[in-house]
């Protein structure tokens, strides 16, 4: 079956809510039916064929062709299927998702995955602003899954994570890990300033020396046997963390943020 | 039916319904790997006294263990589940969890989840995280020489024990050397083991006692010095009987295992000392599962 394809025709001026377009609340419609559904676009309401050309009928597989980053809410709470994006996704693509697989060719917008229960987001390109993050306000952040991001990431990436694992390939802005409850956030790039701040539990696995805060203790070097599993989840992903060559087992731990409970640990590897 | 000179008597091995479950133990090097496999397998010979009936399935190499060390995958087998998994959190906190540069990993995927290092976490005094690895939970607790890694939990499936066999012999060193020959071949077959000392039992049992106070007691007819003295099922030139006794995951798997120890005792032959081979059994009163010894060796 050909996958449901949704060309944007032109590049709207206002932001639009993609949230109606997930695999399955489509599930069994019409393209008639998809094509009559409204999006919220500014103030105004847009038919679906307004904005995109519609081909294709795989309601659970769904492409987004010339997407732009005013594509907001892309696969909000997607409960299973698959939806690819080719271009750039707007703030909160992935909100809530709860299975699935959602990958993007370009860059996503702030709080990619925000609140994110289950299933799989990849981003080829750079994402913003608290990815994995809890909405404010909110205690929970990511819950599970996975969040493959092959370029760079804004800040407060794991703001309040709770499970899951965020992969990132280049490099993480300041507070990369603030407020963690537990999770793994792996950065193989640099990272910036106030890693870990207030983080519970959980852990930072990094490639490079970061700039650490006061309050995370060193507690030396060490062997430990749960990263080889870990990086042997990583082989299945199209991504540098798949390679063999740069997985670890020898790191230095710095248990933190001791200002917090001090359950966390940051991980560096050490060659 | 007669195989090298060796009489297979017409007769079975009852078996009866265990719980089992299997768990993975690596470690630095095979040596402390097989070390902490024994002890959690120790003192686990029969389900009469004590509590369970344990034994090393067979060595893994590290690309089949979970982190990639060397490694023993071990079972368990007991008559219910609560008391396989009370053996099993016993054994792994005593044995496993102490032992130095050990990692306890589930060994069946399905089935019923009962705890592995699900509450060994608690030792942790707080230190203790989960990590949850492609679906799989694992706790890291810090301990003195650096961290033990223990998966959450292993599965407990429907499982068969007591499955045996008895090698009849002139002596007893032929007798012994048989067996011997026999858990050689039988411990490449997977999904059984043989839980007593070597493999080999020297003491089969019957049901009952003339004391009160033991429902299991030495299985007369089968002991050489009574053959003057109670109704024996020997013949006058055997002068020593051995049992091997199996527990596996399925009907199939002891019928393998039985088949192949056999007939090692029997390349062994009539030329070796080795008479016949009998089996235990209960009348068919006690356990559903009957071996029936011509049956699997025809």
């Amino acid at each position: 079956m050909s996958a449901l394809t949704l060309t944007l025709k032109y590049a709207p001026d206002q932001r639009v809510d993609m949230s109606p377009l997930v695999c399955h609340l489509l599930k069994d419609s019409a393209l008639a039916d998809i094509a009559a559904l409204t999006l919220q676009s500014g103030k105004r309401k847009l038919r679906v064929d307004e904005l995109f050309t519609i081909d294709g009928f795989d309601t659970q597989n769904i492409v987004i062709k010339n997407s732009v980053d005013k594509l907001d809410f892309i696969g909000k709470e997607l409960d299973g299927g698959s939806i690819s994006v080719v271009g750039d996704a707007g703030a909160y693509l992935g909100f809530g998702l709860k299975a699935g697989e959602i990958k993007v060719s370009g860059n996503a917008g702030l709080y990619a995955a925000c609140e994110m229960k289950k299933g799989y987001l990849e981003i080829s390109g750079n994402a913003g602003d608290f990815l994995g993050a809890a909405l404010p306000g909110n205690k929970m952040g990511m819950k599970g899954g996975t969040i493959l991001v092959k370029g760079n990431v804004g800040e407060r990436a794991g703001d309040h994570m709770r499970r899951g694992n965020i992969l990132i390939e280049g490099n993480a802005g300041d507070y990369c890990g603030s407020r963690m409850t537990a999770g793994t956030i792996a950065v193989m790039g640099q990272t910036g300033r106030y890693l870990g701040y207030a983080m519970r539990r959980g852990t930072l696995l990094l490639w490079n020396q970061p700039q650490l805060l006061a309050s995370f203790n060193d507690c030396g070097a060490h062997t430990l046997a749960f990263l080889p599993i870990l990086f042997a989840s990583f082989k299945p992903l199209n991504s540098r963390f798949a390679d063999a060559s740069l997985a670890f087992n020898r790191v230095r731990r710095y248990a933190g943020d001791m200002s917090e409970m001090g359950r966390g640990e940051v991980l560096i590897r050490l060659s | 039916m007669i195989i090298n000179g060796v009489t297979i008597d017409a007769t079975f091995a009852e078996a009866f319904p265990m719980k089992a479950t299997r768990a993975i133990i690596t470690a630095q090097n095979e040596k402390w790997a097989m070390i902490s496999a024994q002890a959690m397998t120790g003192f686990a010979a029969s389900v009469i006294a004590c509590g369970c009936e344990g034994g090393i399935e067979r060595v893994l190499d590290p690309s089949e263990t979970p982190d990639g060390r060397p490694g023993v995958s071990i079972m368990i087998f007991a008559m219910g589940g609560k008391g396989l998994a009370k053996q099993l959190e016993t054994r792994a906190g005593q044995c496993v969890l102490t032992s130095p540069t050990s990692a306890l990993f589930a060994g069946i995927d399905g089935g019923i989840r009962i705890p592995l290092g699900k509450n060994l976490r608690y030792f942790g005094d707080g230190f203790q995280i989960a990590k949850v690895i492609s679906g799989k939970r694992y706790w890291r607790i810090p301990v003195m020489d650096g961290e033990f890694l223990a998966e959450a939990t292993t599965g407990q499936v429907d499982a068969i024990g007591g499955g045996n066999f008895l090698v009849l012999a002139k002596s007893q060193p032929q007798a012994l050397a048989a067996c011997e020959a026999a858990i050689e071949e039988m411990r490449k077959i997977p999904n059984v083991i043989m839980p007593f000392p070597g493999g080999v039992v020297r003491s089969g049992s019957k049901v009952g006692s003339k004391y009160k106070t033991l429902n299991a007691s030495t299985n007369d007819a089968f002991c050489p010095t009574l053959k003057g003295a109670t109704k024996t099922d020997l013949s006058p030139e055997i002068e020593s009987v051995m049992e091997i006794v199996i527990d596996g995951l399925t009907k199939e798997d002891i019928a393998k295992a039985m088949r192949v120890g056999i007939q090692a005792v029997c390349d062994l032959g009539a030329d070796n000392g080795i008479t016949r081979i009998s089996a235990g059994n209960y009348g068919g009163k006690l356990g559903p599962f009957h071996f029936h010894l011509q049956e699997i060796m025809a």
